[in-house]
């Protein structure tokens, strides 16, 4: 599903550099390590919004580097990705923001609203559908962003820090949520140093921790 | 195609994925107003140069005036010579000598009603109407030189070409001015469209994450411009066309302005005028949007 071959990338100064993994249908990873040691760059480059500089990247077996523009576009619809500030239009509603994937690819509006109601209810924000992204509180914020993660069904989900801004309680709630949808059959990749979340998952399902350190990732030991 | 598709067909939701900033929808909108009021006036005294040039030049091309300046004994011997000479010319339809109340009314602006002419040496003018085929000018003035050596032959070509090339540059002027009008809309909309993409950044970062191509996030924005653009100019039309409307008609002579009035079928560049506008600021704004969103990585 998504394959590095030597990937290595650079702002300048080398970030990461031979990266080779394969994440493969159905799997379930922690993407740890320090801050500033490029597991949202990891993430930026599964989604296509950076390109390695060298190396191979393939994601559902496309080389990243030769995507146009357009085909990116296509690929992220494929990927859900939930940011840990959430980025959300301010000037829609919850609803309207949860649905932009699905106007963005213009698909059939009449399915999709039946689609939204059931994905409000499943994340609990039915109430909150009509507050604007600033009325919401972190969690809500979380779930919200989840939930537009999801509306187009992808095989995959990248979440960037997704407890980082939330309190123990609603980590644990979206938590459940995204193993959930592992069980589904969904990739799941989420990138957090929050260890007591991967030991909270780990309970519930086979999770893999990859670690970033010295440039280059590493499969992380059993002692998390 | 997909492109103009989301431009043209009703779509709440593209609307508003690009919050309205009411400042640029004034600018944008306002603009284009002023803009196509100064294009359809600009227009107007276009086709009223044109109209002039034209007039000028035909209603005056056939025309001549033979001027008789004898001294009196001797004037109304050379005058009839003159009438003789033009009867037996090839070429003219008609000619007419001028009563002495009409060259009366000629000189009445500069000398007033009560000049005693008849007491003065005026000389005698024969007006003259040439036919389809026009009669030869060098060989009518070797004939009046050897036969009525005090006539003179004016076929109005001295004055009459200045005014027709004078209106022309009118004419020429007013298609100039619209040409810099419409580059000053382009210029506005390239820069207005520059300025939404650049302060709604996190707006283009929101909707490539979901997946929005390139071609979607500029019909979000173009087609905002293009409908103010379109409406701002519907208002700025229609305000000249009643401008003008009120204007006098070419009738009336005597008054400044007169004759600016838009004619028969020029009144459909009303309509030209906003959807050129829809189209320019269109082809514009899209053009400047996915040359910004193709820097912006």
């Amino acid at each position: 599903m998504i394959e590095m071959e030597s990937v290595a990338y650079s702002y300048g100064e080398e970030l990461l550099s031979e990266l080779n993994i394969s994440i493969s249908q159905g799997a379930f990873y922690f993407l740890t390590g320090p801050s500033g040691s490029g597991k949202t760059t990891f993430l930026k480059m599964c989604y296509g919004s950076l390109i390695p500089t060298s190396g191979i990247l393939s994601v559902f077996g496309k080389n990243s580097s030769r995507l146009s523009r357009d085909e990116i576009a296509y690929l992220r619809r494929k990927i859900g990705v939930v940011h840990q500030d959430c980025q959300f239009l301010d000037h829609l509603n919850v609803a309207d923001n949860i649905a932009l994937p699905i106007r963005v690819s213009a698909r059939n509006s009449l399915s999709d609203s039946v689609n939204l109601k059931e994905l409000l209810n499943w994340v609990g924000l039915s109430h909150r559908s009509k507050a604007l992204p600033p009325e919401l509180s972190g969690g809500e914020r979380q779930r919200a962003a989840l939930a537009r993660a999801i509306i187009m069904s992808p095989d995959v989900i990248l979440a960037d820090e997704p407890t980082g801004n939330i309190d123990w309680e609603m980590s644990q709630r979206l938590l459940r949520l995204l193993i959930e949808l592992n069980h589904m059959g969904k990739t799941i990749v989420i990138a957090t140093h929050d260890l007591n979340l991967i030991r909270f998952t780990k309970t519930s399902v086979q999770a893999r921790v990859l670690r970033i350190s010295n440039k280059t990732i590493q499969l992380a030991g059993s002692d998390l | 195609m997909a492109s103009i598709k989301n431009i043209l067909l009703p779509d709440r939701y593209v609307n508003q994925v690009v919050p309205t900033n009411v400042f640029t929808t004034l600018l944008t909108f306002f603009t284009s107003a002023a803009m196509a009021f100064l294009i359809v006036f600009s227009l107007a005294m276009s086709f009223a140069a044109n109209r002039l040039a034209q007039s000028w030049s035909d209603s005056l091309a056939n025309s001549a005036t033979l001027r008789v300046s004898a001294p009196l004994a001797d004037l109304e011997r050379q005058t009839e010579a003159a009438l003789n000479v033009l009867s037996n010319t090839n070429g003219i339809e008609s000619f007419r000598l001028l009563k002495v109340e009409e060259q009366q009314a000629l000189i009445e602006p500069w000398f007033g009603p009560k000049v005693p002419i008849t007491n003065l040496p005026m000389p005698r003018l024969i007006s003259i109407e040439e036919d389809e085929n026009g009669y030869d000018r060098v060989g009518l003035r070797l004939r009046l030189a050897a036969e009525v050596p005090s006539a003179v032959l004016d076929d109005h070509t001295r004055w009459r070409e200045p005014l027709v090339k004078a209106a022309y540059r009118i004419w020429f002027l007013g298609w100039l001015s619209i040409g810099l009008v419409i580059f000053i809309v382009i210029s506005m909309m390239g820069l207005v469209t520059r300025a939404a993409l650049s302060s709604n950044k996190k707006v283009i970062e929101v909707l490539r994450l979901v997946g929005a191509t390139d071609q979607y996030i500029a019909a979000a924005f173009v087609r905002k411009f293009a409908f103010r653009a379109f409406f701002g100019s519907l208002l700025g039309a229609f305000g000249a066309s009643m401008t003008l409307f009120l204007l006098p008609s070419e009738a009336d002579q005597t008054v400044i302005l007169a004759g600016l009035r838009l004619e028969g079928f020029e009144w459909s560049w009303l309509i030209v005028v906003p959807l050129s506008f829809f189209i320019f600021t269109f082809l514009t704004a899209r053009i400047a949007s996915l040359s910004i969103l193709r820097s912006l990585t």
